[in-house]
């Protein structure tokens, strides 16, 4: 496998979505490749840093306006 | 995100716990305007659309079975009122048809050909982030590229790297909330973390 192919493999690799023939020459090549390792790093670390955004805060306006509509909502129960 | 005390906090919202669905919002609103925002593109309609999930979601409670994660309930009902919006926002633009056509399913490479040699090997390979400061890989700065990166997908890769990497839902749940393949939804997700890795790359090297 070449690094152009082993990279377009990635997330099949990450989602455990690889043959296990797939997977054995993907690793394979991984275990002597640095710099398909640092890429497969990378994405590991991109997931992370996205799921960073949902810790955003809700807009405290938004919060408030919802509030408010779940004890109009309670209110005719 | 955790997943766990779910059938308590659904009695607590039937119940009319204020605080149970104070902290349902905190948990998932920021994810549901992302998503209404790959449907709609407007800040002011991706709210509507939003607020109008909350309520379908506070109306419907006494019918929710439980046969699904509140939170799954939840993200499908968004995906519902953001449809029908989109839908009726293109019958006043028709435009807006030609909004979410892109080239999320294509196979094209991901990773610019010139970074490879002949031979397929890289010629100019990734560098390692592991010895840069984690401060710096997850702090604010950091995140303001990520959040850019994302804002500039296409609407089908967005949705998708949203509800995996922000809501946290597993590939099954994806799949099914969205009704795509797990194929498509995999080369959607290669896409588009593709992407904000370079994005990345670009601002981290």
């Amino acid at each position: 496998m070449t690094c152009r192919q082993v990279v377009e493999l990635m997330t099949d690799y990450l989602e455990g979505s690889l043959s296990v023939l797939e997977r054995a020459r993907f690793e394979e090549h991984i275990a002597g490749c640095d710099g398909c390792r640092a890429y497969v790093a990378q994405l590991r670390t991109t997931r992370k840093v996205v799921g960073r955004l949902a810790d955003e805060p809700v807009p405290a306006a938004v919060e408030r306006e919802l509030l408010e509509a779940f004890r109009s909502w309670r209110s005719l129960k | 995100m955790g997943d766990a005390p779910f059938d308590s906090e659904l009695e607590a919202l039937r119940a009319g716990d204020e605080a149970a669905f104070q902290s349902l919002i905190q948990r998932y609103h920021g994810p549901m305007f992302r998503l209404a925002m790959t449907y709609v593109g407007d800040r002011g309609v991706a709210e509507d659309v939003v607020q109008e999930a909350w309520l379908t979601c506070l109306r419907s409670l006494d019918r929710f079975e439980g046969r699904s994660s509140l939170k799954t309930w939840l993200f499908g009902i968004l995906v519902n009122v953001a449809r029908s919006r989109r839908r009726k926002e293109s019958r006043i633009l028709p435009f807006a048809s030609i909004f979410r056509r892109d080239d999320s399913d294509s196979r094209r490479p991901t990773v610019d050909r010139s970074r490879f040699g002949s031979d397929g090997m890289w010629r100019n390979g990734p560098q390692s982030w592991d010895n840069l400061p984690e401060s710096k890989v997850l702090g604010d700065e950091t995140l303001q590229h990520v959040r850019s990166a994302i804002d500039t997908l296409p609407p089908k890769q967005r949705e998708v790297i949203l509800l995996r990497d922000v809501a946290g839902f597993d590939a099954g749940e994806v799949s099914s909330l969205l009704g795509i393949s797990a194929a498509n939804e995999r080369v959607r997700l290669h896409r588009a973390r593709a992407t904000v890795r370079q994005k990345l790359e670009e601002y981290l090297r």
